[in-house]
C-alpha cells in the first residue's frame, strides 16, 4: 500500500471514531438545550481537523511511534544478551545484564514528564492554591521522578516476568498508607497526577517499548508480561507526589520547632 | 489585488501552522533526544528505515497539531458551553445523563486509547485468545475500546453524584483499589496487563479539558464546593473504573 492508500483508510476509520462525539454532542444540543450552536460553522470546520488531524496522527504511529519502540527494545535486549548462546539467555534471564534497559525507560519516563504542558499548568495551579507551601517546579520533578521509577520498575518487571498484580496491588497498599499520613490539601491533586503524566504521544511509545520487550527477551509473552508500563506510569507519580508533600510538611513543622526552641 | 491577499491570507495561516506545529514538537523532542543518545552512544548500531520514521514523526506532529487545533475550535467550546448549561440547569437526570454521553463520547474519541486497544488486538492475536484475522482482532479492538468507553461514562455519573453530594474522594479510590484486587485473581491471566494500562491510557487529549470543564461548571454553581477539589477527582475515577470495567470484559470474553 502507498502512504495516500494508508492515509485515505486511516481516514474512514477515524470517521466512526469521531462520530459519537459529535453525535452525542449534536443531541443533547438540539432536544435539550434547544439552541442552535453559535459559530457552527466554525466548529464544523474544527470537526474536519479533528478527523485528518486523527488520521495522519495515527498513520504517523504506525510508522514512527510504534516501530521505535520496537526497535529500541529490539536492540536493547540484543546488547544485554550478547555473547550468551541461547540456551543460556532461555535459562533464567539474568536481570542485572538489562542494566541500559531499565536506565532507556527511566530517561523516556522522566524526560517525557518534566516539559509535559498539562503537568506545568497543574502544578503551577497547585502552588497557587497552596499559597507557596508547594512549589511547583519541585512538584513537576517529582512527579516525573514517580514515572521515571515506574516506567524502569515495570520493565524490571518485564524482564523477570513477575506477576503485574503483585507491584500493583503493593503500590495500592502504599497509597493508601500514604493517603493517610499526607497533608489533606494534596490529595486530589496526586491521585489525578496519575492520569495527567501520560500524554497521547508518549503512551504508544511506551507500550510499544513493553511489547517489544516482552517479544525479544526469551521466554516472555506479549499478551502477559508486555502491557503494564503504563500502569506503573501512573501509580508512581502518586506515591513521590504524596511523599513530597509529606517531606515539605515534615521539614515546616521542623524549622517551626527549631525557632521555637531558638 | 485579490491574489495578492489571498497570498498574505494564505501565508499567515502557514505560519501559524508552523508555530502550532513547533509547539505540538516539543512533545517528541525529548524522546528524539533520549532515543538518538542511545542509538549514538550505548547501542551504535544501524537503525533500519531512518527515512520512513522521520516521515512518521512529521505525520505525528502534524497530525496531533491539526487535532488540538481542530479540538480548539469545535469540540472545547461547545463542551464547556455545554457542561457550563447543564450544571446550571440544575435537573439531576439530564446532568447525569450528559455525563455519561460526555465520558462515553470523549473516550472512544481518544487517539492513545485507539492505538492501545489495536496493540492488544494483535498481541491477543499471537497470543492465540482470539482468532488472528483481520475482523476478529477488530471486533477486539472495538469491544476494549467501548467497555473502556463504558467505563469512564460510569466514572462521570459517580464523579457527578459525589461533586452534588460532597463525599470525599479518598473513600470512593479506596473502594476502587478494593474491588481491583477482589476482581485480579478472577479475571484471565491476559487480560490483567491490559486493564491495568487502560486506565492510564483513557485521560488524555479529548477527555480531560472536557471532563475538567463539567467538574469545575458543576463545582462552582454549588455553594461550598471548591472547583479545584471537586474538578480534580473526576479525572481520578475516569482512571480508575477502566481497570474494572476490563478486567470483568476479560471474564465474559
Amino acid at each position: 500500500m502507498t502512504w495516500l492508500d494508508i492515509l485515505i483508510t486511516s481516514l474512514m476509520g477515524t470517521i466512526f471514531d469521531v462520530a459519537p462525539i459529535l453525535i452525542i454532542l449534536l443531541v443533547f444540543q438540539v432536544l435539550v438545550l434547544r439552541q442552535r450552536p453559535p459559530h457552527l460553522k466554525r466548529i464544523l470546520l474544527g470537526f474536519a481537523y479533528v478527523l485528518v488531524g486523527l488520521s495522519l496522527f495515527l498513520v504517523g504511529l504506525e510508522k514512527a511511534l510504534f516501530p521505535l519502540g520496537e526497535i529500541m527494545a529490539k536492540q536493547l535486549t540484543a546488547d544485554a544478551v550478547r555473547g550468551l548462546s541461547d540456551a543460556e539467555a532461555m535459562s533464567a534471564p539474568d536481570w542485572t545484564r538489562y542494566g541500559w534497559v531499565y536506565v532507556f525507560a527511566a530517561a523516556i519516563g522522566f524526560s517525557t514528564t518534566v516539559a509535559e504542558p498539562a503537568l506545568i499548568a497543574v502544578t503551577l495551579k497547585a502552588g497557587e492554591v497552596s499559597g507557596k507551601a508547594l512549589d511547583p517546579r519541585g512538584l513537576r520533578v517529582a512527579v516525573a521522578i514517580g514515572v521515571a521509577v515506574g516506567v524502569a520498575l515495570g520493565t524490571f518487571r518485564i524482564v523477570t516476568g513477575t506477576p503485574l498484580p503483585y507491584y500493583i496491588i503493593a503500590g495500592y497498599l502504599i497509597v493508601i498508607v500514604q493517603t493517610a499520613m499526607a497533608p489533606r490539601a494534596i490529595i486530589p491533586l496526586a491521585y489525578d497526577s496519575g492520569g495527567v503524566t501520560t500524554s497521547t504521544v508518549t503512551v504508544p511509545l511506551v507500550t510499544a517499548l513493553g511489547l517489544g520487550l516482552a517479544s525479544t527477551i526469551p521466554g516472555r509473552s506479549p499478551l502477559i508480561d508486555g502491557f503494564g508500563l503504563i500502569a506503573f506510569a501512573s501509580l508512581f507519580p502518586m506515591m513521590t507526589v504524596m511523599a513530597y508533600a509529606q517531606i515539605g510538611h515534615w521539614r515546616a513543622m521542623h524549622s517551626e520547632a527549631a525557632k521555637e526552641d531558638g | 489585488m485579490q491574489a495578492k491577499q489571498l497570498m498574505i491570507v494564505l501565508f499567515q495561516q502557514l505560519v501559524t501552522l508552523i508555530r502550532l506545529m513547533a509547539v505540538t514538537g516539543k512533545d517528541l523532542v525529548p524522546i528524539i533526544l533520549v532515543v538518538a543518545f542511545f542509538q549514538l552512544a550505548v547501542l551504535r548500531q544501524p537503525f533500519p528505515d531512518l527515512g520512513e520514521m522521520i516521515g512518521g514523526l512529521l505525520l505525528v506532529t502534524l497530525g496531533l497539531t491539526l487535532f488540538i487545533r481542530g479540538l480548539e475550535m469545535g469540540l472545547f467550546p461547545l463542551g464547556e458551553a455545554m457542561a457550563d448549561a447543564f450544571a446550571k440547569k440544575g435537573v439531576l437526570a439530564w446532568l447525569l445523563l450528559f455525563g455519561f454521553a460526555l465520558g462515553f463520547g470523549t473516550t472512544v474519541a481518544e487517539p492513545a486509547l485507539i492505538a492501545v486497544a489495536d496493540e492488544a488486538s494483535k498481541a491477543a492475536a499471537e497470543a492465540e485468545v482470539i482468532a488472528a484475522d483481520p475482523v476478529a482482532m477488530k471486533q477486539y479492538a472495538t469491544g476494549l475500546r467501548y467497555t473502556v468507553a463504558l467505563s469512564v461514562g460510569t466514572a462521570l455519573v459517580i464523579g457527578v453524584i459525589r461533586i452534588i453530594k460532597g463525599w470525599p474522594i479518598q473513600f470512593f479510590i479506596i473502594g476502587g483499589y478494593l474491588l481491583v484486587m477482589i476482581l485480579t485473581p478472577l479475571a484471565p491471566d491476559e487480560i490483567v496487563g491490559v486493564a491495568y494500562d487502560s486506565g492510564g491510557v483513557t485521560t488524555s487529549t479529548v477527555t480531560v479539558p472536557l471532563v475538567t470543564a463539567l467538574g469545575v461548571g458543576l463545582a462552582s454553581v454549588i455553594r461550598g464546593r471548591s472547583p479545584l477539589i471537586d474538578g480534580f477527582g473526576l479525572i481520578a475515577f475516569a482512571s480508575l473504573t477502566p481497570i474494572i470495567f476490563v478486567l470483568v470484559y476479560g471474564m465474559l470474553v
